[in-house]
C-alpha cells in the first residue's frame, strides 16, 4: 500500500480543491462537475476504507501513527484511525457532501468557484475531525472546519448572514479556546497528546477531571449545541445556503456530540459519571424545549433548526445514559438526524428556490401542485418524527430504552420525561407537514409551481433509501457502532465500580 | 413446527400486501383503475387465503408456533428479530382483517371511482388503494407479531395509514383545512397512547430482559404485582388512544373525514380494536394485575355509555356510527378489561361484520344522495349545490328508492342493537352475562348503553329511510351497481350467521381460543340477561319509533327529542364540549407556552445573554466587515494566515 487509505480520504477533497483551483471562475459548470467528481470519489475511497475495516475487532483500526513535533517536551504526532464511534460519522460526511454539492447546481449561481473550494476544504476538514487521535491534531481539524463554514454562511447566505456567520463564529471559537487550554494542560501533563497513550495514563490527571470534563465539555456542547447554548444554531441556519445547512446540521453538530463520546467518556470516567445526570437533565430540557419553540416557528428553517435542538437532545441523553443501548442509539442518531434533517433542509432548499420564501404562511396545499415532492417530505418528516419502520425509531427507541435503565441515571424519569418529546415531535413535524403540504392552495403561485426534476429526485433519493434501510434492517449499522462502544461501557463500569 | 410446512407461510400475510401496493406504486398508473382495484383486491385476497391456510394447519397443531424472519435490533444484551406468531389469537384476527378487508377492497374499487369523481382528482384513485394496502401490510405486522416491538411497529403503522387516510382529501373540509386538522388530531392523539406503550415497553425490557410474548409471559406470575400494574396501566393509555376509549376517544369522530370505506375497515372493523387484542395478547399480565382489569372494564364501560349518549344527538349519518363504535369499542374494553377474553374477542368480530356493513351501507346512502343531488342539480337551479349529503334532516323516505341498502343497513342497525339471533345479540350478551356475574355495577352501565345503542340505531333508522324525503336529493336517490351492493349483501350474511361463531353451549370460539389466552373463566348463558338485553334493545327500537315515526320530521327542523329534553338534548348534540375542554386546557395552554419560550425566553433571555456578552461579538463584527471584501484569494490569505497563526502558537509558545 503506497498511500495509508484514512489519509488518502482526508486529503482526497484537496484534489478536487486544486483541480477547481485550476478551472476558470467562469466556467461553472466544469467548477460543479470537478468538485462533485472529487466528492464522489471521495465517497468511494470511504467505502475502500470499510472493505478494510474489520467489523468484530473493537478498538481503533487501520491507525497510522507519525511523530510530528514537540510542544515543549511533550510529543505531538499525526495519528488517525477509525472505530466504531467514528466510522458511520466518516461514511456520513462523504455520503452527505456529494449530496449537498448536488443540491447547489441551480441553487448557487454566484461565486461558484469559491462555494465548491470552500465546500471540499470544509470536508477534509470533518474527516479530520472524526478520525484524528492526537489531540493536536484534532484541535487543528476541529478549528479548521469553522473557516470555510464561515465563509460558506458569510459569503453566500441571507441578508442577515454576517451576522449569523460572525455569531457562529464567536459561539464556537468561545468553546474552543477552553477545550485547548485543557488540550495543552493535558499534553504537558502526560508528555504527550496521543489520545490513546492519554486514556491509558488517564490517572495522571485524575485530580482536575472535573475541570478538564468542563473545559472539553463547554466546547462540545456549544457545537451540538445543547440548551442554552444553541441560540448560534437557528440564526446559522437561517442565512446559510440551503448545502451549508445541509451540511451544518448532518455533520457538523455531530462533532460535538463524537467530542463528548471519544474524549470525555475516556479521558474522564470519573467526572463523566458525575456529570452524567445533571448533562441528560440539560439533553431533556433541550428535546422538550426544542420541541415546543419549534412548534411556533413562522420560518421554516428555524422551524427545523430548532428540531435539531431537540433531536440531538435525544443523541446527547443516550450519550450519558452510559450503557451500550443508549451509546449505541446515539450513534445511531447522529446518522439518523444527518439523513433526516438533511434531507428536510434539503425539501426546505427546493421550496426556496421557486418560491424564494420560507415562510410556513405562503405555502398550502403543496402535495396537490407537486406530488412527487409531498410523497418524499411525507417520508422524511414521518423518520424526523421517528415512525417505527423508518431509521428514526431505532436510534431514538435503542436511546431511550437504554436511557430507562441506565445505572448511572438510576432512574426512570429521565426516560419518562424524555419520551413526552415523541409526542412533541408529531406535534410540530405534522405541523410543518400540513402548513406547507396540506389545505386547500390559498396562494395562486402554488398552484403552478413545478414538480422535482430528475436532479433533484437524485438528490433525495440516496437519503430515502439509507432512511428505510436502516428503519427495516438496522443490524449492519449496529454492527459497526457495537464493538466500539462495548467499549466505553465495560470502561464507564469499571470506573463506577472504582468510584464505589 | 415439522410437518406443518403451512406455518412458515405467515410472512406472505405481510409480504402479498406489500407486493400489492408496490406494484401499484410503480407500474399503477399505466395500468387503470380496474388494473390497481384488482391488484389491491388480489393482494388483500391472497392474504386472506394465507390465513385460511394458517386456520387449517392450527386445527392440527394448535399451539402457538413462532417464525423468524430476520434479526433486528441488536445491541448489548439487548436482542430482538422480526419475528411471526401463529397462534389461535393472531390467526383470528388476521382472519378478520383479511376478510373484512377484501370485501372492503372490492367495495372500494367501485365507490372510489365516484369519489375521486365527485372530488375532482381521479389521479388520487392509485394513491388510495396503495394506501389501504398498506394498511393490510401494518394490520398484520400488528397482529402476527411475536413481541411488542414489532407490535408497536405495527401499531404506529395502522396510525400512519389512518392519518394518511383520513387527509386522504387534504384540500377539503372546513376552511379547507378540517380534513387535514382531523387526521393531525388523529396521529398526534394516538402518540399521546403510543408515549404510555413505549413506556410499557422499557419496563417490560428491563424487567423480562426480553420484549418476546413467550419469554415475558413465562416469568409473569413472579413479577411484583406493582410492577406488573404499571405495566398494564401504561399499556391501557395506549389502549385508549388506538381504541378510542376515555380520554383519548375525541380522534375517532373526526376521523370520519376519510372516504367512506376507510371508516369502515380502519375506524370501525379492524384497526380500532387494536386495543382490544393487546389486551387480549397481554391476558397473562392483566390477569396478575386486578386493579388494572378493574381499570380498564371501568374505562370500556364509562366510554360505552358516554359515547352512546352523543351518538343520540348527531346529525351526521356517519358520526351517529362513529360514537357507536366507541360505545361497542367500550363493551368490547369492559369484556376484556373483566377477564371475559372470548367475549371482548367475539364482539369483535361481530362488530366487524355489522359496523362494517352499517358504514359500508352508509357510504352507499351518501352515493346515493349525492347522485340525487346532480340529478336534481341539472333540473333545477344550481345554487341547490350546498347540500350536505351525510345530514340525516336532508335525508328520509330512501327505503323506496333504495331498496337492496335498506335492507342491509336494517340487518346490520338491528344487528348492533341486540335483537335475536343476529351477531350482535349473542356477543353483547355474552359481555352482559360476564358483567353481570363480576361486577353488577358496569353491568348497569352497560345495559343503559344498550338501550341506547338501540334509540339512536332507530332513530337513524326512521331519520333516513322511512318518512318522507327532506331535500331533492333525497327524492332522486338512486340505488348503486352491484360492485357496491354485493360485498354489502356478503357482509348483512355475516351479521345474520356470526352469532354461530360462539353459540351457547357449542362455543366454537371459546375452544379455539383458550389455547392462547392465559385463563378462560366460563361465562354461563344466564336465560334472563339475555332476556332483558333483548328487551331493553326491542324497548330502545320502540322508543324511536314513538319520537321519530309519529311525527315525521320536517326539513331542518329540530329534532324532535331536543323538544323533551331541552338542554340535556344541547349538551349531547355538542358531544359534553369534552373537544372545547381540550383546547381550553392542553392545546391553547401549550401553544400559549411554546410562544412564551420562543419569544420571551429564547429570543429575549437566552439570546440577550449571548448577545449582550457580545457586545464584544458585535465590535468584532464591525472588524470583521472590513475583511469580507467578496475576493474568495483574501479568504484562502486569511484561512492560511490563520492557521500558520495556530501552528506558530502551538510551535513556538
Amino acid at each position: 500500500m503506497i498511500i495509508h487509505p484514512l489519509i488518502l480520504l482526508t486529503f482526497f477533497p484537496l484534489a478536487g480543491v486544486l483541480l477547481v483551483v485550476f478551472l476558470p471562475s467562469e466556467s461553472k459548470k466544469a467548477i460543479r462537475w470537478a468538485a462533485l467528481g472529487a466528492s464522489l470519489a471521495t465517497f468511494a475511497i470511504s467505502l475502500w476504507m470499510l472493505s478494510l475495516y474489520r467489523v468484530s475487532e473493537s478498538g481503533m483500526q487501520l491507525v497510522i501513527n507519525q511523530p510530528w513535533f514537540k510542544i515543549g517536551a511533550s510529543q505531538v504526532s499525526f495519528i488517525m484511525g477509525v472505530d466504531g464511534v467514528s466510522i458511520l460519522l466518516v461514511l456520513l460526511t462523504t455520503f452527505l457532501t456529494p449530496i449537498s454539492i448536488l443540491s447547489t447546481w441551480t441553487a448557487v449561481q454566484e461565486r461558484v468557484k469559491g462555494f465548491m473550494l470552500f465546500f471540499l476544504l470544509l470536508e477534509t476538514g470533518m474527516l479530520g475531525v472524526f478520525l484524528a487521535l492526537d489531540l493536536v491534531l484534532f484541535y487543528i481539524f476541529w478549528e479548521f472546519t469553522l473557516i470555510p463554514m464561515i465563509f460558506l454562511i458569510g459569503i453566500w447566505g441571507g441578508e442577515n448572514r454576517v451576522y449569523a456567520a460572525v455569531k457562529f463564529f464567536i459561539f464556537t471559537m468561545a468553546g474552543s479556546v477552553l477545550m485547548l487550554l485543557a488540550i495543552l494542560y493535558l499534553g504537558l501533563q502526560a508528555g504527550t497528546f496521543s489520545f490513546t497513550e492519554l486514556s491509558a495514563s488517564r490517572g495522571l490527571f485524575a485530580a482536575a477531571q472535573t475541570w478538564l470534563f468542563l473545559a472539553f465539555g463547554v466546547a462540545f456542547a456549544i457545537k451540538v449545541p445543547m440548551w442554552p447554548l444553541h441560540t448560534w444554531l437557528p440564526d446559522a441556519h437561517v442565512e446559510a445556503p440551503t448545502a451549508g445547512s445541509v451540511i451544518l446540521a448532518g455533520v457538523l453538530l455531530k462533532m460535538g456530540a463524537y467530542g463528548f463520546l471519544r474524549f470525555n467518556l475516556s479521558l474522564f470516567p470519573q467526572a463523566t459519571l458525575q456529570f452524567a445526570p445533571w448533562m441528560a437533565a440539560l439533553a431533556i430540557i433541550g428535546i422538550l424545549y426544542g420541541a415546543a419553540v419549534s412548534f411556533v416557528q413562522k420560518d421554516m428553517k428555524k422551524l427545523v433548526a430548532f428540531s435539531s435542538v431537540s433531536h440531538l437532545g435525544f443523541v446527547v441523553l443516550g450519550i450519558f445514559a452510559l450503557n451500550s443501548q443508549g451509546m449505541s442509539g446515539a450513534v445511531l442518531q447522529m446518522v439518523n438526524h444527518g439523513l433526516s434533517t438533511g434531507a428536510l433542509f434539503l425539501i426546505v432548499g427546493m421550496l426556496y428556490e421557486r418560491r424564494h420564501t420560507r415562510a410556513l404562511s405562503e405555502f398550502g396545499g403543496v402535495w396537490k401542485s407537486m406530488p412527487i415532492l409531498g410523497g418524499l417530505a411525507l417520508v422524511v418528516m414521518l423518520s424526523s418524527v421517528g415512525l417505527p419502520g423508518l431509521n428514526g425509531f431505532v436510534g431514538e427507541f435503542t436511546i431511550l430504552l437504554g436511557t430507562f435503565g441506565s445505572k448511572v441515571l438510576g432512574s426512570p424519569w429521565f426516560a419518562g420525561v424524555a419520551t413526552v418529546g415523541v409526542i412533541l415531535a408529531a406535534v410540530y413535524l405534522l405541523h410543518w407537514f400540513e402548513s406547507v403540504f396540506l389545505g386547500a392552495i390559498r396562494k395562486e403561485e402554488n398552484r403552478v409551481l413545478v414538480d422535482l426534476n430528475w436532479r433533484e429526485i437524485l438528490t433525495l433519493a440516496p437519503l430515502l433509501i439509507v432512511i428505510f434501510w436502516i428503519g427495516l434492517y438496522p443490524k449492519p449499522f449496529f454492527n459497526l457502532i457495537n464493538p466500539g462502544v462495548e467499549q466505553l461501557a465495560a470502561l464507564l463500569q469499571s470506573a463506577t465500580v472504582a468510584l464505589h | 413446527m415439522d410437518g406443518y410446512p403451512l406455518f412458515s407461510l405467515v410472512p406472505w400475510t405481510v409480504f402479498l400486501p406489500v407486493i400489492g401496493l408496490l406494484l401499484n406504486l410503480l407500474v399503477g398508473k399505466r395500468l387503470g383503475e380496474k388494473g390497481i382495484g384488482l391488484i389491491a383486491s388480489l393482494a388483500s385476497g391472497l392474504a386472506f387465503v394465507v390465513s385460511v391456510l394458517l386456520a387449517i394447519a392450527l386445527k392440527g397443531h394448535p399451539e402457538a408456533v413462532t417464525i423468524p424472519l430476520a434479526e433486528w435490533i441488536t445491541v448489548g444484551e439487548f436482542n430482538l428479530s422480526w419475528a411471526f406468531r401463529v397462534d389461535t389469537l393472531s390467526v383470528t384476527m388476521m382472519l378478520i382483517v383479511t376478510g373484512v378487508g377484501t370485501l372492503i377492497h372490492l367495495y372500494a374499487t367501485g365507490y372510489m371511482h365516484n369519489d375521486v369523481r365527485h372530488n375532482g382528482d381521479p389521479e388520487r384513485y392509485r394513491r388510495f388503494f396503495v394506501f389501504f394496502n398498506l394498511f393490510i401490510v401494518a394490520m398484520l405486522i400488528l397482529v402476527s407479531a411475536d413481541n411488542y416491538l414489532m407490535l408497536f411497529v405495527g401499531w404506529e403503522g395502522v396510525g400512519l395509514c389512518s392519518y394518511l387516510l383520513i387527509g386522504f382529501w387534504f384540500e377539503k373540509g372546513a376552511d379547507g383545512i378540517g380534513n387535514a386538522r382531523a387526521a393531525k388530531k388523529a396521529f398526534i392523539v394516538n402518540r399521546i397512547g403510543d408515549f404510555g406503550l413505549l413506556i410499557a415497553i422499557f419496563l417490560l425490557f428491563w424487567n423480562f430482559g426480553t420484549l418476546e410474548f413467550d419469554g415475558i409471559f413465562a416469568k409473569a406470575a413472579q413479577a411484583a404485582p406493582a410492577l406488573l400494574l404499571a405495566i398494564t396501566l401504561f399499556m391501557l393509555l395506549g389502549v385508549t388512544g388506538k381504541s378510542a376509549q376515555l380520554p383519548l376517544y375525541v380522534w375517532l369522530p373526526d376521523a370520519m373525514a376519510g372516504p367512506t370505506p376507510v371508516s369502515a375497515l380502519i375506524h370501525a372493523a379492524t384497526m380500532v380494536t387494536a386495543g382490544v387484542y393487546l389486551v387480549a395478547r397481554s391476558s397473562p399480565l392483566y390477569i396478575q394485575a386486578p386493579a388494572a382489569q378493574m381499570t380498564v372494564a371501568w374505562v370500556g364501560a364509562l366510554t360505552a355509555l358516554l359515547a352512546a349518549t352523543i351518538a343520540i344527538g348527531q346529525y351526521d349519518i356517519k358520526k351517529v356510527l362513529a360514537y357507536s363504535t366507541i360505545s361497542q369499542l367500550g363493551f368490547m374494553v369492559a369484556a376484556v378489561g373483566m377477564g371475559a377474553f372470548v367475549a371482548g374477542m367475539f364482539h369483535l368480530a361481530t362488530h366487524a361484520f355489522f359496523k362494517a356493513l352499517l358504514f359500508l351501507a352508509a357510504g352507499s346512502v351518501i352515493l346515493g344522495m349525492e347522485h340525487g343531488e346532480e340529478h336534481a342539480a341539472q333540473g333545477h337551479s344550481p345554487g341547490s349545490h350546498e347540500l350536505d349529503p351525510q345530514d340525516m334532516r336532508n335525508m328520509g323516505g330512501l327505503q323506496g328508492r333504495m331498496r337492496t341498502t335498506f335492507w342491509v343497513y336494517l340487518v346490520g342497525a338491528l344487528a348492533l342493537a341486540g335483537i335475536a339471533p343476529l351477531a350482535g345479540f349473542f356477543s353483547k350478551d355474552e359481555i352482559l352475562a360476564a358483567a353481570f356475574q363480576q361486577t353488577p355495577a358496569i353491568f348497569v352501565l352497560l345495559i343503559i348503553s344498550a338501550f341506547f345503542t338501540a334509540f339512536y340505531m332507530g332513530r337513524q333508522l326512521f331519520l333516513v329511510f322511512f318518512g318522507k324525503a327532506r331535500s331533492a336529493a333525497a327524492e332522486h336517490a338512486r340505488e348503486n351497481p352491484a360492485i357496491i351492493t354485493v360485498p354489502l349483501i356478503i357482509l348483512a350474511v355475516l351479521s345474520v350467521l356470526g352469532g354461530a361463531l360462539n353459540l351457547p353451549g357449542v362455543y366454537t370460539l371459546e375452544h379455539w381460543l383458550e389455547k392462547s389466552l392465559a385463563h378462560v373463566p366460563k361465562v354461563e348463558f344466564t336465560a334472563w340477561v339475555a332476556l332483558l338485553s333483548l328487551a331493553v334493545a326491542l324497548a330502545g327500537l320502540f322508543l324511536a319509533w314513538l319520537v321519530y315515526s309519529q311525527r315525521r320530521m320536517p326539513f331542518k327542523d329540530t329534532d324532535p327529542l331536543a323538544r323533551y329534553l331541552g338542554g340535556l338534548f344541547t349538551a349531547v348534540y355538542n358531544k359534553w364540549w369534552v373537544d372545547e375542554l381540550y383546547q381550553a386546557v392542553i392545546v391553547r395552554p401549550y401553544r400559549r407556552l411554546a410562544e412564551f419560550l420562543a419569544q420571551p425566553v429564547d429570543v429575549g433571555l437566552i439570546d440577550g445573554i449571548a448577545n449582550g456578552l457580545g457586545s464584544v461579538s458585535r465590535s468584532i463584527a464591525e472588524q470583521l466587515r472590513r475583511f469580507e471584501n467578496g475576493y474568495v484569494r483574501s479568504y484562502a490569505l486569511t484561512i492560511l494566515v490563520g492557521v500558520a497563526v495556530i501552528m506558530a502558537f502551538l510551535l513556538f509558545r
